[in-house]
């Protein structure tokens, strides 16, 4: 139990705080689930840069971590999910959403099956309630191991090197999803093909105690490969690019949802993919055959917009002018070298190759100007390198 | 002497509807029994250089549309807002609700983690029930059974914003009205503490305990409000209470209406069944076609009115008007700021709202106590130091100690408050606080004890109940006071009700006085001088 003076401590560090704090140039730092973590570094554009083109480092232990256990573990997993989570074998990993009894989503994570029948479920939102609310009848062990864990991304064409020089042999065998363990500093380090930036990368996970030693073994080995910290501002820039969402950002978890129409299904989120009727029973699920049948009311976008001025928060119109929806996440993308933008539009706008428009305002030198701009709705990441997918990856 | 309206009683909410009334041009005046404006939002100095909110203690649902409009800032009102609350356990430790979010969810989880997660969701599910509360509170509620064009108007909107809360959301608005704080609480948390925590503001003012219908609603009435859109915000006064009071009378004062003091009112005055001016207890008349009541039902219809002027049922209503008082107040001056060893040197929580309940079983037995005939043995405290927040409460260095207490009976074991009783009542109350705080007692250099005796001996208030009748389902809305009556009309023309007696009740909100303002002007058939309510959206 945490000492009852926490309070002293208004906001937390992460176990990579010492070596982060050392490298953070610019002190820009924001708060991430109770910690503090760093926005840049040095340079936003440079470290993006690092991800795109070298091997950037970010720090993610403030993720919201939850371990299940117990004979039931797989049985509630897939009822809590919409995929099917048996797919997911051991030492697989496996992207999903879940949603409350409206089939309107909670949250977005990636299951870690970590051993047969233990699995890690990694979340943005804190949901201890759900899980546990969600286990009546199941017999598992749901804990939070958020601070137990720490982890850190690291993404970008040599990142597979760098781990190669760290010492974690056969690395470039591990398919995209895949995870596997490696003898460490007297311990385990386990290593996953998974990322935020839509590029080759991967992400570490290891026992705080020894977060520090890998930091130092991770830059050694890196030095060569042009390693960089990063932080979220740039991480931001490639999941723009790699189509991701975002909670809070893209969509509204359901169970923050004050006003109750705010709330998005996985089929409003592009993410029907990840909703499996074939499967036994899981939450949300007759919600989601009743949308199936009725139609979706919105649809998730990914437009690319013409000029080349950022869509920030920019209404969505259909040719007639009517307003048909909302930008949630924009940027002029360096990769894809296109204004990019993440909308929210109602149906039946938004089918693929449709053109809409996107009201953009934008300031120079303290002139406002607005002007809309045509957008395509086009269909899959907006930068999607073939390293990302490659194995054995490449080393650059 | 005759006036366009005639206001009884200074409150806030007398206060304020005289303002409205001024400023739409009409000639008021406002009488006070007492010396000093303000009713139950009085700062008085008691004790010489400490100023005390004598009753009514922290600000937050006072409704910022009257805030603006009448120009309360320029007549100097300030509201600070404090910082977050904490509840003592038995065994020496403590559950803080530190105003910041990441800090409270930390203590939380450090009592339940999955308490930590499911404050988010009672967190959404109880402003789901603000905000619909919130659209109505600078409206006034519609008959239900009338056909009125109005009448009808205002029953869409109420039904147009409980279709916002989607189909599951009304269900749970209905079960919500009629829930036991306890069920409600229990439905979220699994910790005593925690739910020990958030039971309190279910049961401040009322004479009912945790376990009993009604008091998830109570709740409500305590989230409702807010400090410069901080929902379920409160804040200090700077002042204390009486600096609300004082500005609504300079409001008054400058749309050129009258406040005259030691005025006591002992009669409204009818002729040929409609309302027309006031006698003083000293004699004194005083006309006007318009009458206010700021004083509660029970004493406009069944003191000050003639009983041959109403109706047999009316009069029943008024009769059964459940205004049961349920809580005392200490006022403490302290010659130094205390120390509550569990909070640790340093902490934020000093300066919050201090509880001392850690379990809704306790909360049970406080109130049977009540029921009993006796204030609780282990009573519910409200605690606050002020000074620690505005600094003109005391000297530096020195404190001041607002003690809200319940339960207190109206009579002690059927017999009226004697000065013996009072002086048990304080001891009871030390004892609790000096549980907490070993060198509290050795600061005391004065303390203002009220019972519901002096609440009613002094403010007027009956019973003592400090929202002017109870806050419940059966009492609320059209229902508030009497069914029939919500529309701040009394059964007699040309006389309204505008104290908290009547929608959307207690606390220092002002609404009331500003709806009935608005009633009241349209019965003169002038134009409204009230602000609409700002929408939540």
């Amino acid at each position: 139990m945490l000492a009852r003076d926490h309070f002293r401590q208004l906001v937390c560090e992460t176990p990579f705080h010492p070596r982060t704090a050392a490298l953070n140039q610019l002190n820009l730092w924001h708060r991430w689930r109770d910690h503090t973590v760093a926005d840049a570094y040095f340079d936003v554009g440079m470290e993006y840069n690092a991800i795109r083109n070298s091997c950037a480092v970010f720090d993610l232990s403030p993720m919201t971590k939850h371990l299940i256990t117990g004979p039931d573990a797989l049985a509630y997993m897939n009822r809590l999910v919409t995929r099917d989570v048996a797919k997911i074998k051991p030492a697989r990993v496996g992207y999903c959403v879940w949603c409350d009894d409206a089939g309107q989503v909670i949250d977005d994570g990636t299951i870690f099956h970590l051993r047969e029948g233990v699995y890690r479920l990694c979340s943005q939102e804190r949901q201890l309630d759900w899980l546990h609310s969600s286990a009546l009848g199941f017999d598992v062990r749901i804990v939070e191991e958020t601070n137990d864990v720490a982890g850190l991304a690291v993404q970008g064409p040599t990142s597979c090197a760098v781990l190669k020089s760290l010492g974690l042999a056969g690395i470039e065998t591990l398919t995209p999803f895949g995870l596997r363990s490696f003898p460490f500093a007297g311990g385990t380090l386990e290593v996953s093909r998974t990322g935020y930036t839509g590029d080759l990368g991967y992400e570490l996970w290891i026992n705080p105690e020894r977060a520090l030693q890998l930091w130092d073994a991770l830059f050694a080995a890196g030095a060569d490969h042009g390693i960089r910290a990063i932080g979220t501002l740039a991480l931001e820039m490639s999941r723009i690019e790699a189509g991701f969402i975002q909670a809070g950002v893209d969509f509204l978890p359901a169970d923050r949802a004050v006003r109750v129409d705010r709330t998005r299904s996985p089929f409003e989120l592009d993410l029907g993919r990840l909703v499996d009727f074939s499967k036994p029973n899981f939450t949300g699920r007759r919600a989601l055959l009743e949308e199936q049948h009725r139609g979706s009311r919105y649809r998730l976008v990914r437009l690319d917009v013409e000029g080349n001025k950022p869509a920030k928060d920019a209404y969505i119109y259909d040719q007639r002018r009517t307003n048909v929806g909302v930008v949630t996440s924009s940027m002029w993308s360096p990769a894809a070298k296109a204004s990019i933008a993440l909308a929210s539009v109602k149906m039946p706008w938004g089918a693929p190759g449709e053109e809409l428009a996107a009201e953009i305002y934008y300031q120079k030198e303290l002139k406002w100007n607005r002007f809309m701009a045509r957008c395509r709705v086009v269909e899959g990441a907006f930068f999607d390198p073939p390293r990302r997918r490659a194995t054995p990856a490449a080393d650059r | 002497m005759k006036y366009d309206a005639i206001v009884i009683g200074a409150g806030h909410n007398g206060l304020c509807n005289a303002a409205f009334l001024a400023r739409a041009g009409l000639e008021v005046l406002v009488l006070e029994s007492n010396s000093y404006v303000g009713g139950a939002a009085v700062s008085r100095e008691l004790h010489p250089h400490w100023t005390y909110s004598n009753c009514s203690y922290v600000c937050g649902l006072l409704r910022p549309e009257i805030y603006r409009s009448l120009e309360l800032a320029r007549h100097g009102l300030q509201i600070v807002p404090y910082g977050g609350g904490v509840t003592f356990t038995r065994d020496g430790d403590i559950l803080g609700g530190y105003l910041d979010k990441d800090l409270k969810r930390r203590e939380l989880a450090r009592h339940s983690a999955r308490d930590a997660d499911a404050y988010m969701r009672y967190g959404r599910d109880t402003m789901r029930q603000c905000r619909l509360i919130r659209s109505l509170l600078l409206r006034t509620p519609p008959d239900p059974s009338s056909l009125r064009w109005r009448d009808l108007r205002e029953m869409m909107h109420v039904g147009k914003e409980f279709a916002k809360l989607g189909e599951a959301g009304i269900y749970d608005t209905m079960r919500f009205y009629t829930l036991s704080i306890a069920d409600y609480l229990n439905e979220y948390f699994e910790s005593d503490v925690v739910k020990a925590n958030f039971a309190g503001s279910g049961i401040i003012g009322t004479a009912l305990g945790v376990q009993s219908p009604g008091t998830a609603y109570v709740l409500l009435h305590h989230y409702m409000g807010d400090v410069d859109g901080q929902m379920g915000a409160w804040g200090f006064a700077r002042g204390g209470m009486g600096a609300v009071s004082q500005a609504l009378a300079a409001a008054v004062q400058a749309h050129g209406g009258e406040i005259k003091v030691d005025a006591p009112v002992a009669r409204i005055l009818t002729r040929g069944g409609r309302a027309c001016g006031v006698a003083l207890a000293n004699g004194d008349e005083y006309y006007a076609d318009t009458v206010v009541s700021n004083v509660d039902p029970k004493r406009t219809f069944l003191k000050l009115m003639d009983p041959g002027d109403l109706q047999p049922e009316f009069l029943a209503r008024a009769r059964n008007f459940k205004i049961r008082g349920s809580s005392g107040k200490l006022n403490i001056a302290l010659d130094g700021l205390p120390d509550f060893p569990a909070l640790g040197a340093g902490n934020p929580l000093i300066s919050g709202d201090m509880h001392f309940l850690d379990s809704l079983e306790r909360y049970e037995r406080a109130y049977d106590d009540w029921k009993n005939g006796s204030w609780s043995k282990d009573p519910y405290l409200d605690l606050l130091m002020p000074s620690l927040t505005d600094p003109t409460m005391t000297p530096p260095g020195k404190h001041m100690m607002s003690v809200f207490v319940q339960y207190v009976p109206v009579k002690v074991n059927g017999h009226d408050w004697t000065d013996a009783d009072r002086e048990a009542f304080k001891q009871t109350v030390f004892d609790q606080i000096a549980r907490y705080s070993p060198n509290f007692r050795s600061l005391v250099l004065h303390a203002e004890v009220r019972t519901p005796r002096e609440l009613e001996a002094e403010v007027g208030l009956t019973e003592g109940n400090i929202f002017q009748g109870e806050l419940t389902f059966d009492q609320l809305f059209f229902n508030r006071p009497f069914p029939g009556y919500a529309q701040y009309r009394a059964p007699v023309r040309g006389l309204y009700m505008c104290g908290s007696a009547t929608h959307p009740g207690g606390g220092v909100m002002a609404a009331p006085g500003a709806n009935a303002a608005r009633e009241i002007l349209r019965d003169l058939h002038r134009g409204s001088t009230v602000p609409e309510g700002w929408s939540d959206d």
